[in-house]
């Protein structure tokens, strides 16, 4: 099902920038002639569905998504493309653990302390990560921590990985942070107040055991719903990051595709195609952890199939 | 006794009745009946956080219509002074009030000026550019997910009432469109629009109103069995008759919850497009361009980007504020009340 969805938008994706108008050539520069020769060679010529498949057939089998006109020097985009993935979920992949393990502690230092410094603090930082945007946070911690105070390159450098992503992945992952935090407080204070926790205390559980097992267990569930739009937040977020902070990832990628004075159609379109590819495996990913998690999704999805 | 037996015949005047019970009857206001509008109004006027939030919202909008007016400024007019016949530009001065600033020395010719915010590089009133860009992204923001809210209503709603294949095939595309991120619309959008506000709002409907219909829908299901609408369509109405004014009113309190959280992320995008540099174009500007003007100057002059920023932030809290408590005055839970 995914995959035909994936092909299904692989299509209009490609539909939509062949058919809508505008046009790959610079015509001022260019003769008539020059144009048409330039069309039947690189097959524009073709029916649509021909096209598709051929450009469908280059993607699976040798794995080319075709050549940038300008960014790269017109270098072909599979050789462009590794370097950026890696970069991109190094840092994506760093803040959304951060983000998802210090929310996870902070909301459960909230509930269990409710009232106290720790659920204040965390009602704080759920205010702040809804109305500042990452990049926003980004540009404060590059003024302050990089620029007033010197601890942290200005810039990102691929010889100083490690120092170089603390500002972009701490301001990545303070959406999610905050929000899992909120979350995890809420739907802890919820659980707690049920009887059975109460049952598992009076028989002389407590602590850790009580917490992980019984309590954290069941608050857990609709903290995963929340997390899958929080990766898309963060896909989002990732693409203004990589821009302020210089990183060579996806995300600046398609800013240099798209805002530059020649808009790149083949970057465009990889790029629209691996992001749709990674937000289906997100989503995929996230309904497994689901029946993971809950055992009566599991057996409900048993007893259908 | 007045009763006056005439000719056998009884007449009843008005002072033969007295009031039984006292006239200051006590009414019992506990279990009075309320309109459902009016229970949700007073639960939402005692809610302190959307009420701020409502306070907040108001003053930016008060400010982004009449701010602008206050300073005596265009939003592109560059504010100069002739000096010995010639023009001497008010580039990137602090901000400064006139009654209170400490004049500098014999060059510092716009001592009687007020800037509330400052100029920016090409010295143009920051105060006037704030409010004229948050008015911008406001209008963007409201016009769109309005439009969206129309949309993706009655895309719910015809999907959940007729269900069967016409509820099928309507989900699988809303299935599709959901799983193409809004990133990517808009780099579809830039390769064949040329930039600016129109690009910001176009990217804002294709996506916004998949929320909208979710919504819809499920109300649509929800309400689709209760009897009115079998009493309805007993006495003979037609399906446009029950979608639009039989269920529609009933769903209306979820979709403006939406409303209001879809309004901070529809200013959110927008302030992230014009910072990319795809949405607004100069001399216009927004929000999202202000923060990216700032941001190019940050090191030298970082009081240029404190006020977009402080005004999108707010504006965020605020939306999101007024989301929250209409969702709880509508949706009143026991323990809240």
């Amino acid at each position: 099902m995914a995959l035909v969805t994936l092909l299904i938008i692989t299509f209009l994706l490609f539909l939509m920038v062949r058919i809508m108008p505008g046009n790959p050539f610079p015509s001022e520069r260019m003769s008539a002639d020059a144009i048409a020769k330039k069309r039947a060679e690189m097959g524009l010529n073709d029916p649509i569905f021909v096209q598709f498949g051929n450009y469908m057939k280059n993607v699976l089998l040798k794995g080319s998504f075709g050549k940038g006109s300008s960014l790269y020097n017109g270098a072909p985009i599979s050789t462009v493309l590794p370097q950026c993935m890696a970069n991109s979920f190094k840092i994506g992949g760093i803040s959304i653990l951060l983000g998802t393990l210090i929310g996870l502690i902070l909301g459960i230092a909230a509930a269990l302390n409710r009232g106290r410094f720790w659920d204040t603090f965390c009602t704080v930082l759920s205010i702040v990560g809804v109305c500042v945007p990452s990049y926003v946070f980004m540009i404060f911690l590059q003024y302050f921590l990089a620029y007033k105070v010197t601890i942290f390159p200005f810039y990102f450098d691929a010889s100083r990985f490690l120092s170089s992503s603390v500002i972009p992945a701490l301001s990545l992952s303070l959406f999610s942070m905050s929000t899992v935090a909120r979350f995890t407080r809420n739907e802890m204070v919820e659980v707690m107040d049920f009887d059975y926790v109460l049952l598992a205390e009076s028989k002389g559980m407590y602590g850790t055991k009580l917490v992980t097992r019984h309590i954290l267990r069941n608050a857990l569930i609709p903290i995963v719903t929340v997390i899958a739009p929080l990766v898309v937040d963060l896909l989002t977020g990732a693409l203004v990051v990589e821009k302020i902070y210089g990183i060579n990832g996806l995300g600046k990628l398609l800013v240099d595709a798209i805002s530059g004075e020649g808009i790149d159609y083949n970057y465009v379109l990889a790029l629209g195609i691996i992001y749709s590819a990674l937000y289906i495996l997100i989503m995929l990913i996230l309904d497994i952890a689901y029946g993971l998690l809950d055992p009566r999704i599991r057996l409900a999805g048993k007893k259908e199939s | 006794m007045t009763e006056q037996i005439q000719n056998g015949t009884l007449t009843v005047t008005d002072d033969d009745f007295v009031l039984a019970v006292s006239e200051d009857l006590e009414t019992d206001r506990n279990y009075a009946s309320q309109g459902f509008w009016k229970g949700v109004f007073l639960r939402f006027k005692n809610n302190t956080r959307a009420m701020i939030g409502l306070y907040i919202i108001l003053l930016i909008m008060l400010l982004s219509i009449f701010g602008p007016m206050f300073s005596g400024y265009g939003y592109r007019e560059i504010v100069s002074v002739r000096v010995d016949g010639t023009d001497v530009v008010a580039k990137s001065l602090s901000p400064q009030i006139a009654g209170l600033h400490k004049s500098t020395g014999a060059d510092d010719v716009f001592a009687d000026k007020t800037f509330l915010f400052g100029t920016d590089t090409l010295g143009r009133d920051l105060w006037t550019r704030v409010w004229y860009g948050a008015r911008i992204s406001v209008m963007i923001a409201f016009v769109t997910i309005i439009t969206d809210m129309v949309i993706g209503m009655s895309y719910g709603l015809i999907s959940g009432y007729f269900g069967k294949t016409t509820d099928a095939i309507m989900q699988r595309i809303v299935e599709i469109s959901n799983s193409i991120p809004r990133l990517v619309i808009v780099g579809v959008l830039a390769t064949f629009m040329p930039k600016g506000v129109w690009l910001v709002i176009v990217a804002l409907l294709t996506t916004e109103w998949i929320g909208m219909s979710k919504i819809a829908r499920a109300e649509m299901l929800r309400i689709k069995g209760l009897e009115y609408i079998m009493a309805s369509r007993t006495l003979g109405a037609k399906n446009f008759r029950i979608i639009f004014s039989d269920v529609l009113p009933n769903t209306i309190g979820p979709v403006i919850t939406q409303v209001m959280f879809s309004i901070p992320i529809a200013i959110f995008t927008e302030a992230f497009l014009s910072f990319v540099g795809v949405g607004i174009v100069l001399p216009q500007c927004s929000i999202g361009s202000l923060i990216e003007d700032g941001f190019n100057n940050i090191t030298t002059l970082p009081y240029q980007i404190l006020p977009p920023i402080i005004v999108l932030a707010l504006l965020m809290l605020a939306f999101n504020f007024v989301g929250d408590g209409l969702r709880e005055a509508l949706a009143p839970r026991i323990e809240d009340m």
